[in-house]
């Protein structure tokens, strides 16, 4: 295929995606917005008056960025992981590998077709955090890079969940019980400054505490731990996961017999 | 036989190319199972061709094969040319496809079905909806554009598939029994829709179990049972090999009993119909005049059974009676 019509066929993967997400937004783009709407009111109105500041901030905008990103985190997944396997339950996964898409731009199409719904919910997120709370930029690169890598290198995973899922019980597992508890775990609510030491150190193999720090030095400024570590793990994620979804394509491993 | 059709196709400059080309191709599953033992299989460019054989047969695993949807375990497959080992996308290019179950995304429309499989050969969306709008004008579906695919009856769904397949124009059309479960005038619309498409070039093969679907339509036939190619000749060779045609007769007066005749077994039905066997080179005049010798007169007469239907059966079972271990009976 000439680059032009590999440009196409991307293109139309990611037209489909975002048709999907947009078509069930009451599933896919209201529960996000509701419940971070009561994130804000309850952790950060309710109680986050009575914690106090956090990292130099009040609680309210300490939480702010890590609940952005809980919600790009858990979007970017979600959107790869439920298409895909939707795709390989109804079979209509045939109509791609029929066709002379080549493995890479199948994966970039839903990479990217995660991106959009993950930043999306992000954006929603952030215009109703404006409500609650001043947001200032420290460092829009910083802010813009991070997100943008968090959420393919998320999407790279839901991919790779997909492709290994045999029932849809398959593709509720991994967010419920890990990407759920790492990300609650991650410094969404607290600075790791609070725990004893032990935990601390537990807290740093947590590779969502890197993108959670990072993202927050890009707004606040402040971060438990080095932004550019934070943006080299992310990296290193994005090329394993993407060399693994890329195998595991090569294979047809749970699509191909 | 494949070298040959490859050697031929050199000799005639590209006159007379094969559309596919199968060598030795082998399909084993983990737990052992052979589901291809190394079949040879040549369709010329232009043919119409049946691939037929019994549920479990190897049909659906060959064509999955030749489409990218199974890995094969060794062998080569090559469409108009291209080997789907080194030229992939070359292969896929010229192949559209048309499954046994629907696979399509049920909730979205069926336009955005069609034009989104264009999409994924590269064709522009502008270019899409022109051969999209062609492809669902031609199959009756222009109508229900805008609705979603679940919507649709059953052979309005196995039309979207064949509207969904041709989009991109392949050369080489590959359907897996398109016409299960449609009813009789959708099915006689959709052999007129695929006889065109054969008249205008388009190579095309499936498989099917209404034998009679094959009978007319296809020029060429291979039968395969048990991952082997058991017969790969014309449908012409294939039906003179019948040796015994029964015919169903329509009397115009009520019989009470078979009437003897001397070269041809007679059974009465009832006591309207009659049941003759006509052996190959009997010709049926003298039938005739034998029956009106006997006062008999017929009003109507029609094969008992589809004659490329007889003869798949007679294979099949003769087939399935070599590869029985010694010793072993039927249930």
């Amino acid at each position: 295929m000439t680059w032009q019509a590999l440009w196409v066929a991307f293109v139309t993967i990611v037209v489909r995606e975002v048709r999907r997400f947009t078509r069930i937004w009451a599933q896919t783009l209201l529960p996000p917005a509701v419940t971070m709407t009561l994130y804000f009111i309850i952790f950060g109105n309710l109680i986050g008056s009575r914690i106090g500041d956090m990292g130099g901030y009040d609680y309210m905008q300490f939480i702010v960025p890590g609940l952005i990103m809980m919600a790009v985190i858990t979007n970017s997944y979600g959107n790869v992981v439920s298409s895909f396997f939707s795709m390989k339950f109804q079979r209509s996964i045939e109509e791609l590998l029929v066709s002379p898409v080549p493995n890479w731009t199948i994966l970039a199409g839903y990479v990217a077709g995660g991106m959009a719904r993950g930043l999306s919910i992000g954006l929603i997120v952030t215009l109703l955090s404006l409500g609650f709370t001043h947001l200032s930029i420290h460092n829009l690169p910083m802010v813009v890079i991070t997100v943008f890598l968090t959420s393919a290198l998320f999407s790279l995973g839901g991919f790779i969940n997909a492709m290994l899922a045999t029932k849809f019980d398959d593709i509720s597992i991994v967010p419920t019980f890990i990407l759920t508890p790492l990300t609650y775990l991650g410094g969404v609510f607290y600075s790791i400054e609070l725990l004893p030491d032990f935990w601390r150190g537990v807290s740093m193999v947590n590779p969502i505490l890197y993108m959670v720090n990072g993202f927050r030095y890009g707004i606040l400024g402040v971060s438990d731990v080095n932004p550019f570590v934070s943006l080299g793990m992310i990296l290193v994620f994005i090329v394993l996961l993407a060399t693994v979804a890329l195998r595991m394509l090569a294979k047809g491993k749970g699509i191909r017999h | 036989m494949a070298r040959l059709c490859g050697l031929f196709s050199l000799i005639t400059v590209g006159f007379m190319t094969c559309a596919l080309e199968i060598e030795g191709l082998h399909k084993s599953y983990g737990d052992g199972f052979q589901a291809l033992k190394g079949i040879d299989l040549q369709v010329k460019e232009g043919d119409f061709f049946a691939l037929l054989g019994p549920n479990g047969a190897g049909k659906s695993t060959t064509l999955g094969i030749v489409s990218s949807l199974v890995n094969k375990t060794r062998g080569t497959v090559r469409v108009f040319g291209h080997d789907i080992d080194t030229d992939l996308a070359g292969a896929k290019l010229n192949l559209g496809v048309v499954p046994q179950e629907f696979n399509f995304n049920q909730f979205e429309k069926v336009f955005d079905i069609v034009t989104t499989q264009a999409g994924y050969y590269g064709i522009p969306l502008k270019q899409a909806s022109v051969s999209a709008e062609k492809y669902l004008k031609k199959l009756g579906l222009w109508d229900k554009r805008n609705t979603p695919a679940r919507m649709l009856s059953g052979g309005m769904k196995r039309r979207l598939m064949i509207a969904r397949a041709l989009v991109h124009e392949p050369r080489l059309l590959i359907l897996d029994e398109p016409t299960a479960g449609v009813d009789i005038e959708l099915r006689r619309s959709m052999w007129q829709f695929l006889e065109e498409m054969n008249r205008q070039g388009t190579t095309i093969i499936l498989t099917t179990h209404y034998l009679e679907e094959a009978e007319a339509l296809c020029r060429n036939i291979a039968i395969i049972d048990h991952g082997e190619i058991i017969r790969h000749t014309s449908k012409r060779e294939l039906l003179q090999q019948l040796s015994v045609e029964t015919f169903l007769l329509d009397t115009a007066e009520p019989l009470d009993a078979a009437p003897d005749l001397a070269d041809y077994r007679c059974i009465l039905n009832d006591e309207g119909s009659l049941e003759v066997e006509v052996t190959k080179g009997q010709g049926l005049n003298p039938l005739f005049t034998e029956l009106e010798k006997n006062g008999i007169r017929v009003l109507s007469m029609r094969t008992k059974a589809n004659r490329l239907e007889e003869l798949f059966v007679r294979m099949v079972e003769d087939n399935a009676r070599e590869n029985r271990p010694a010793g072993e009976v039927r249930a």
